[in-house]
């Protein structure tokens, strides 16, 4: 069972041919979304009807593309308009706990870590509804008691955002403390030593040897943000996320649109995906 | 549905000189977002979803404590069968992950090197990094009833009329393992990855054969990753919304979609946060659960 | 007619992709005796000892053990067994277990497996450690655990990779004198490769010397050391000065060489003899070097010369002197014994250096 020990050849290529089909599972899917994404149909279906680009670029009905699909440039716009205030603030946070948890002694430091962890092991639908739960009898308080209104925490982008951000900020913290823990603090020592001030001496060496972890991190977070569906759903008001957006076209019956959404989502996936692992590379 | 990798514990180092009486307001600075965070989007929460599911409504803006919506629970044959519907599919989901995702991993970690190695476990991760809504899409379209499944077995002849392959618990696991099995072959590869090759090689040169290897030396070495890759299938299998609702379609009978009908639908949160904490509670101790075999089987290769 | 060897190579090769790792090995080990193969790293001999554990496939050639081939025969099927250079003890297992894995796997009823575990931890002189864990134990005890794990299923031969190589330097001097005996006791064949020659040396009844996948010599260790095969052997066995030089004139066995400093210096050929005119390189063993500080009479002739102390690096019995030949400007090393005489030397003095011919090796250079 490993290559320096002979095996029967029989079972070599059951072997590989387990692994093969693995892979076809795996592809299949996402291949499917894709190719049917230039289906000349109205259904995301074969037969196979010709070779088109309408459902990216069409204007007219049935045919209309993704970039003259309002409902859907909108939806990718509330997207990115969330998953930027999420990678900003998870990224914040998650570098000062980088600090506190790395580089600071304290009571109930390990009590702090394990809570920190928490949101790892919480259902997102949990995370969703205990935060709309909890927002909605705050506003009600705060409204009862000032007779004002508090849309700020009724479902919205503000409480899709807090919920993103509740959870991925675990992920940032993760990320930038494991690069926070291979630095030297002699470098640091070194630049005080040198006449740097405190602040001076992480800016100008601590900070530059977390960037690759920090931009990682946000990376990762904006792809995380980008493809939530379970904690925004339960968050959401008008505005609809491109998941969202998505679901309930789905729901509706589907046509070739979701598929080149899907397509650039894939690639705009992938691409990201595979930057923060360029990043993670870079940090060796 | 989260992604990226199981984290890994962070091991503190003490770091005395590096704190001083003058940081002490550094350290107030970098403790506060940290504690804003977890109080308020994390522990208040919680701890108001448990006093709305512990409140029953009886009359307009009147409500009482006490354990009634989660009497409702145990009452109502069609949400406990539901919740033990689910937890059951999980079950089936993870052993299939950890059947289905085992070899592959073995695959990743022992017969490839360098390049292939990277590609393969690319290859991997990913349509996990594509949006689960259009993974799922995709089993969509090829298992309904025009698509492409049944279009293609209608063409070569296999079948005379369409077939449906959605909308039934086979295609809910389909879905479920395929979202869910990075999360055990990742933990697997790296756990394997660590074992010696000439710990296999010594267990042949004694003799041993392939399984005997694989239950003595490789499974044992292994069992920290199955034990924490089967710890978030489990979660992510339970928690999940999108597969069984899309894939199960109406009768799918999957407790998240339980949740959010009593919130989105009937309005009733008190009985939405009964269940919301049961499920907290069945996914907290499966992973309380998790840890501590983990912890005895940590103990019996370092502690015996 | 003699008895079958234990292990038996013929002209065993193994190619990959873009260099022969062995090349056209044979040998025979005879049964009961501790065979070492060594050489630098990177010169085919975890190859060689790979192919004959199984881990490796011949490319061609003959490998049988105990007058059987093995060719085609897998790792688990065969009656040799290996100590792996880590050792590969199973962290998953106690030490019992460790040791009684290869009996489970041949079906031994579980009373007979703890008996022979109990028996051979006793010959390996750990009595009763069964329960414990591997992290528990010692550098030296491990060596021996894995040893036994081998013995107790009474092997044909048994491998050794290097096992010393992760020891410290005390723990490894006192492994070999036990590695020695526990193949006295076991009176099992040991193949045993090392890049250590000291190891090779104290331990083995036969070395052979491996060079870019073929064996230059094989032999006792006073064979290698005093009748090295060619200048490699010379070189890597024990210490030695080297020279090189232009031949000058061949008179029976004893070649003159005149290195490119101009120094004029005699060594005793061995079977190449090398030519008059060509290049050829001598090699001196320092302790062959005789050392005084009066000038040696007109007679003792070849090979004295008068040279300066460069320096003196004491350590203990293994001293040694670096000279400097005044003219050429060429160093060699001689060893300084610790006995009255040489105690005073310093830095510049003056001291007259000679060897006999016949204890130097001339071998043509080149090949």
């Amino acid at each position: 069972m490993i290559p320096t020990v002979p095996q029967s050849n029989a079972l070599k290529w059951s072997y590989r041919a387990y692994v093969t089909l693995f892979f076809v599972y795996l592809a299949l899917p996402l291949s499917v979304v894709c190719l049917l994404a230039f289906n000349n149909s109205v259904f995301p279906s074969l037969p196979w009807e010709g070779f088109t680009m309408a459902w990216f670029f069409g204007t007219e009905a049935p045919f209309v593309g993704v970039f003259h699909e309002r409902s859907i440039i909108r939806a990718i716009g509330t997207s990115a308009f969330v998953a930027m205030w999420v990678s900003a603030l998870s990224v914040a946070v998650g570098t000062c706990n980088a600090f506190l948890f790395v580089r600071h002694d304290f009571r109930g430091k390990g009590f702090l870590y394990i809570l920190m962890l928490l949101p790892l092991i919480i259902p997102g639908v949990i995370l969703g509804i205990s935060i709309l739960v909890f927002a909605s009898s705050v506003a009600n308080t705060l409204e009862d008691a000032t007779g004002l209104w508090f849309d700020g925490l009724r479902p919205g982008l503000i409480l899709v955002i807090l919920g993103q951000f509740s959870f991925i900020t675990t992920f940032a913290t993760l990320v930038i403390s494991a690069r926070l823990q291979k630095f030297d603090p002699s470098l640091e020592e070194a630049a005080l030593n040198l006449g740097a001030s405190k602040w001076g001496a992480i800016r100008q060496i601590t900070l530059p040897f977390l960037m690759p972890a920090i931009v990682g991190a946000g990376v990762v977070a904006v792809l995380m943000s980008f493809e939530n569906f379970n904690t925004t759903l339960m968050l959401v008001g008008s505005d609809s996320p491109l998941t969202i957006e998505m679901f309930d076209k789905l729901k509706q019956g589907s046509t070739p649109v979701l598929n080149a959404v899907s397509l650039l989502l894939i690639i705009v996936s992938a691409l990201l995906g595979l930057m923060s692992l360029m990043f993670q590379k870079s940090k060796e | 549905m989260r992604n990226g990798t199981p984290p890994k514990p962070v091991v503190f180092r003490r770091v005395n000189s590096m704190v001083s009486d003058k940081s002490k307001l550094g350290f107030y600075l970098l403790l506060s977002p940290l504690i804003l965070w977890l109080v308020t989007l994390i522990i208040l929460p919680h701890i108001g979803l448990f006093a709305v599911s512990m409140s029953e409504k009886v009359g307009v803006r009147e409500y009482e404590t006490g354990f009634g919506n989660y009497a409702v629970f145990f009452n109502e044959p069609l949400y406990w069968r539901t919740f033990a519907r689910t937890a059951f599919m999980s079950i089936l989901t993870t052993a299939l992950t950890l059947v289905l995702g085992f070899p592959i991993a073995y695959y990743i970690a022992k017969l490839t090197r360098g390049r292939t190695k990277t590609t393969l476990f690319l290859m991997c991760l990913i349509p996990f990094w594509v949006s689960e809504l259009v993974r799922t899409y995709g089993w969509m379209i090829l298992l309904r009833e025009t698509g492409v499944l049944s279009n293609f077995l209608l063409y070569i002849g296999a079948i005379d009329s369409p077939i449906e392959f959605l909308y039934n618990d086979a295609a809910i696991l389909v879905g479920l393992v395929y979202t869910s099995i990075l999360f055990m072959i990742v933990p697997l590869v790296t756990t394997l990855d660590s074992l010696d090759d000439s710990l296999i090689e010594a267990g042949y040169d004694l003799g041993g054969t392939g399984t005997s290897i694989l239950r003595e030396i490789v499974i044992p070495h292994a069992m920290p990753g199955i034990v924490s890759g089967c710890i978030v299938v489990f979660m992510l299998s339970l928690g999940n919304y999108l597969t069984p609702i899309l894939l199960g379609g109406k009768d799918s009978l999957w407790f998240t979609g339980l949740i959010y009908t009593q919130f989105i639908t009937r309005f009733n949160w008190e009985l939405g946060s009964a269940f919301g904490f049961l499920l907290l509670g069945l996914s907290s101790a499966v992973v309380f659960i998790g840890l501590k075999l983990s912890r005895q089987s940590l103990s019996n290769t370092m502690g015996r | 007619m003699t008895a079958t060897p234990d292990l038996e190579c013929k002209d065993l090769t193994k190619n990959f992709k873009d260099f022969k790792a062995v090349d056209q090995v044979s040998f025979d080990v005879p049964q009961g005796s501790f065979f070492s193969i060594l050489g630098p790293s990177g010169c085919g001999k975890t190859t060689l000892l790979r192919m004959i554990a199984g881990f490796q496939f011949p490319t061609s050639g003959d490998l049988l053990i105990k007058g059987k081939s093995m060719i085609g025969v897998g790792p688990n099927k065969r009656p040799v067994s290996m100590v792996f250079q880590h050792l590969a003890l199973f962290p998953m297992m106690n030490i019992g277990e460790n040791i009684g894995f290869g009996l489970r796997q041949r079906g031994v009823n579980k009373s007979e497996i703890t008996t022979r575990v109990k028996r051979v931890l006793e010959r390996v002189g750990l009595p009763g450690i069964e329960g414990r864990r591997v992290d528990q134990l010692s550098g030296g005890q491990k060596q021996r655990v894995a040893i036994a794990r081998c013995m107790v299923l009474e092997p044909d031969v048994l491998l050794l990779d290097e096992p010393l190589g992760a020891l410290d330097l005390k723990l490894r001097e006192h492994m070999k004198i036990e590695l020695k005996s526990l193949q006295a006791e076991f009176n099992t064949t040991f193949v045993y490769i090392t890049h250590d020659q000291s190891e090779a040396l104290v331990m083995s009844d036969n070395i052979a010397v491996m060079n870019k996948g073929r064996f230059d010599q094989i032999g006792t260790a006073k064979d290698l050391y005093f009748e090295p095969a060619n200048a490699f052997v010379a070189g890597f066995v024990g210490d030695a000065n080297r020279f090189e030089g232009k031949v000058t004139s061949v008179d029976g066995e004893i070649v003159a060489i005149v290195t490119d400093g101009g120094v004029a210096l005699h060594g005793r050929a061995t079977q190449q003899r090398p030519e008059v005119g060509g290049q050829a390189q001598i090699y001196v063993r320092p302790e062959a070097i005789q050392l005084s500080l009066t000038k040696p009479d007109a007679t003792g002739g070849r090979n004295a010369s008068e040279r300066t102390v460069d320096s003196v690096l004491f350590n203990g019995a293994n001293s040694l002197a670096i000279l400097r030949d005044a003219t050429s400007g060429e160093t060699m090393n001689v060893a300084l014994p610790q006995t009255g005489a040489f105690l005073g030397l310093n830095k510049s003095d003056t001291v007259y250096a000679q060897w006999d011919p016949a204890q130097a090796r001339c071998f043509p250079a080149g090949e």
